[in-house]
């Protein structure tokens, strides 16, 4: 039961899009800020194989420019 | 608020995101994000328990579990950061075998006692060994992982009250030969620069010393300068390819222990090329020579004093004639270009430099020489003691710096000064209560020396907090089975099961660093307090509090007098008077508990970023540099000769062994095997070799080898074109599998100045198994 966070940067100018994009994904919480250009994304997927399938999709997002991971848990 | 434990990760993770943002992005703002476990999670702040890199930590706890970490973003040392070990560090509280109750054995085997009869048998016993053979039979050996008031309660009852200076830490292992290259340059301990040269530096020469593994977080920081600059250059100078090697803008291999000619060779080409920063030379620096073909202290009894003698100029210059980059080329294998370009690096005045090195130089039977000819090569061009330009030494341990060097946890040391110094004897007799005489002018044993006594018999009691010798002393087949030996009794205070505890005559079980109050000190003089955050299992009790109980049962109440409540903070304040001067003020326990970390000197509430530079240290009285520390107020530049290492390959032995550390494990092991993640990274020990090496011997991957030297051996699986690679000729072994001891392999030759082991040189044979 994987549990990552993230900060996500957008291409520019489309932050509000990354925001629907994310949002729109199942395990997905996201965050934006107020005064800058990143989202907090906090992924909590069921098993691994879910997982890959998430990042694959989150891999497909146009509105995203990159992720940087801040936290990672998986059960042991 | 209840909170399941899925809800808290989840709010763990994202509050690692927010604290990561506030570090990228300051003032950043996130309305919409609830802080979910508010009124169930607290974080409080600690050092990490590894590394001498000294990282704070944020602790997530919840009720008596302690249970997330995240770095701490208000800790210049590591901003937030933290490296594989320190992130999983609180997993090693919960191992399943903690060793939670005392333990006597009885029978020949360990049986669960009370731990007050316990301490009652580790008191009398001293006492008894002490009435029998004389004070000198009874010994502590401790730690660089220590807590600060250990290691002082520690040199307080063996030093002030029993009278013995039978006192010795792990550091001795690791840190000695920094501390004698240190006083014989400069005089006082412990490095000129800080952190903060890595963020300045053009130039970063790594000595032997694999930072990407040892010093993950430092070393993300030089790479994250030199891809904000641009410009910025690292070096690695080393034995074997590693992670730092191949990170690295250059990579430069030399043969065993030719260090020494390179580092001879650089300052002669400075000199060649008129590099010399020769107003830093002629106001700042004295040249001196000492003994030559000074031996390697393979046999009991070795005694060696060196003696300075003071030189010119001329003469440092003629000495280095020996030492042409053609001629050390030869010798080391490294190409005469690559000396010549080190020797650019430092003589270009555009360019800052910092050197950082740690077990590479130190566990080196020319450790205290290679430490002075890389000062030396600072030296002479002035590189030093401002922003920037930093030779650095880095330590292994948490606080190797701050307990075994500064409390003074060494046979020779007191608190402030040496055990030969009469004003320092005064000194700690006044601070400790006790009449001067107790303390014996004459140093007794270093730790290989001290080993060797319990196996002689000269040492018969020997108490063993937070270390684990039964794995890392070097040709360790003598001296566990001195340890074993009839008439030996073995105190060992714990926290798991090891080598060690199997040898103890009475285990005492300890609490780990967040489950009491106590203090750290780094590499980069900085003091790092942590409270006790979660309470201490079973019958544990903290090394400190052991001592002390030990103590008031021998009849030195009066010397701890202190309540079980408030010691920490008492004992603290005792041993700050001992620094109260502005070369090494210590900050006040209120401002400690409330900061992440402060460094020493601290003077009228600044602390002292680089030292010997008037811009900086309220110590140094003169307008630039004051190498305050030698009675000529200079740096001293040493001509030290290359000499060879105590063992090298033969045609019986044609290996050599060198031995060290990975990423994912803290020394011995004992409690990063126990942390699930971290052991099966790297489940266990294996002997990297060469592959035209293992080729020409049949050896495959993984395939099984035995290690053989003149002492020992050890059967292990081959790892070729792993995450090591040594070049021909060399085999490396990690020493975190207890399952391998590979230190039944090594030799106990050191330093005869610092008397540290060294780890990384010996001769070995291969055999497919």
């Amino acid at each position: 039961m994987p549990v990552f966070s993230y900060l996500a940067y957008p291409v520019q100018g489309s932050k509000p899009q990354l925001l629907n994009d994310l949002a729109a994904l199942d395990f997905c919480e996201v965050t934006p800020a107020e005064n800058e250009e990143v989202l907090i994304l906090v992924t909590d997927t069921p098993d691994e194989k879910t997982e890959k399938e998430l990042q694959k999709k989150l891999k497909e997002i146009k509105s995203l420019e990159s992720l940087g991971m801040t936290f990672g848990h998986t059960d042991e | 608020m209840d909170i399941t434990r899925r809800q808290f990760i989840k709010s763990a993770a994202a509050q690692s995101a927010v604290a990561t943002a506030a570090v990228l992005f300051p003032g950043i703002s996130f309305g919409a994000w609830k802080n979910v476990d508010s009124g169930g999670i607290e974080w409080k702040k600690t050092p990490c328990r590894f590394c001498g890199t000294g990282c704070s930590l944020l602790v997530g706890v919840s009720g008596d579990r302690a249970v997330a970490v995240k770095g701490d973003p208000n800790c210049s040392v590591n901003k937030g950061l933290c490296c594989v070990k320190g992130y999983h560090s609180i997993q090693i509280l919960y191992g399943k075998d903690r060793v939670n109750k005392a333990l006597v054995r009885k029978n020949g085997k360990l049986v669960e006692t009370p731990l007050k009869e316990a301490l009652d048998l580790v008191a009398s016993k001293m006492q008894e060994t002490i009435k029998s053979h004389g004070k000198d039979a009874v010994a502590m050996y401790g730690s660089g992982q220590w807590s600060i008031t250990d290691g002082y309660v520690a040199s307080k009852l063996f030093k002030g009250c029993i009278g013995t200076n039978n006192l010795e830490a792990n550091a001795r292992l690791c840190m000695a030969s920094a501390v004698t290259g240190f006083l014989t340059s400069f005089g006082l301990d412990e490095p000129m620069g800080c952190y903060d040269d890595i963020d300045h530096a053009d130039v970063f020469i790594t000595w032997g010393n694999n930072m990407a593994e040892m010093h993950p977080v430092l070393f993300s920081r030089m790479l994250a300068n030199r891809k904000s600059k641009g410009h910025v250059k690292i070096i690695d100078f080393a034995t074997r390819t590693t992670r730092s090697s191949q990170a690295a803008d250059r990579s430069i291999i030399f043969r065993p222990q030719t260090d020494l000619a390179v580092a001879n060779a650089i300052c002669y080409e400075i000199i060649r090329n008129n590099w010399v920063n020769w107003d830093f030379v002629k106001k700042h620096v004295s040249f001196h020579k000492g003994k030559t073909n000074i031996g390697y202290g393979t046999q009991d009894h070795f005694k060696f004093k060196d003696k300075a003698e003071t030189v010119d100029f001329e003469a440092y210059k003629a000495f280095l004639a020996d030492y042409t980059p053609e001629k050390v080329e030869k010798m080391s294998g490294v190409p005469a270009k690559d000396i010549k370009y080190l020797a650019a690096l430092f003589g270009d005045p555009d360019k800052k430099v910092t050197s950082f090195w740690c077990m590479g130089m130190n566990q080196h039977t020319r450790g205290t020489w290679i430490n002075n000819l890389v000062y030396n090569c600072h030296l002479l061009v002035g590189k030093i003691s401002t922003p920037g330009n930093s030779p650095f030494s880095l330590t292994g341990q948490p606080s190797a710096c701050g307990t075994v060097r500064e409390v003074g946890t060494l046979t020779h040391k007191l608190p402030k000064g040496v055990v030969m110094k009469e004003g320092a004897r005064k000194l700690a007799a006044k601070i400790w209560d006790v009449p001067v005489e107790n303390i014996d002018p004459k140093p007794t044993y270093h730790t290989v020396e001290m080993f060797r006594a319990l196996d002689r018999g000269d040492i018969r009691f020997m108490w063993i907090q937070v270390t684990n010798p039964m794995v890392t002393m070097p040709n360790l087949n003598r001296y566990r089975d001195g340890a074993k030996k009839d008439g030996r009794f073995l105190v060992v205070s714990e926290i798991y099961p090891t080598p060690t505890y199997d040898v103890a005559d009475v285990v005492l079980p300890a609490a780990l660093w967040i489950e009491r109050e106590g203090f750290f000190g780094n590499s980069e003089r900085r003091t790092q307090h942590n409270e006790q955050i979660i309470p201490m299992p079973g019958d544990c009790m903290s090394n400190t509090w052991q001592i002390i109980e030990v103590a008031r049962r021998m009849g030195f109440e009066k010397q701890f007098p202190w309540s079980e409540e408030t010691y920490i903070e008492d004992i603290w304040n005792e041993y700050i008077q001992f620094h109260d001067n502005p070369k090494h003020r210590m900050a006040p326990y209120k401002e400690l508990k409330a900061k992440s970390g402060l460094q020493w000197p601290y003077v009228n509430g600044l602390e002292t970023k680089w030292r010997y530079n008037a811009k900086y240290d309220p110590a140094a009285e003169a307008d630039s540099f004051d190498f305050y520390g030698k009675p000529d107020r200079r740096a001293w530049i040493w001509l030290r000769p290359y000499e060879p290492p105590a063992e090298s390959p033969d045609s019986e032995y044609p290996f050599w062994l060198n031995t060290g550390r990975v990423l994912e494990h803290w020394h011995t092991g004992s409690m990063t095997r126990r942390v699930p993640i971290l052991h099966r990274a790297v489940p266990e020990a294996y002997v990297e070799i060469n592959s035209d090496d293992a080729a020409r011997l049949g050896i495959t991957n993984g395939s099984k080898v035995k290690v053989s030297s003149r002492r020992g051996s050890v059967t292990m699986k081959a790892s070729i074109n792993g995450r090591g690679l040594p070049p021909k000729g060399m085999v490396f072994v990690p020493f975190f599998d207890e399952s391998y001891l590979i230190n039944e392999v090594t030799l106990d030759a050191f330093c005869p100045i610092s008397k540290q082991p060294d780890y990384k040189k010996c001769a070995v044979k291969l055999e497919r198994v």
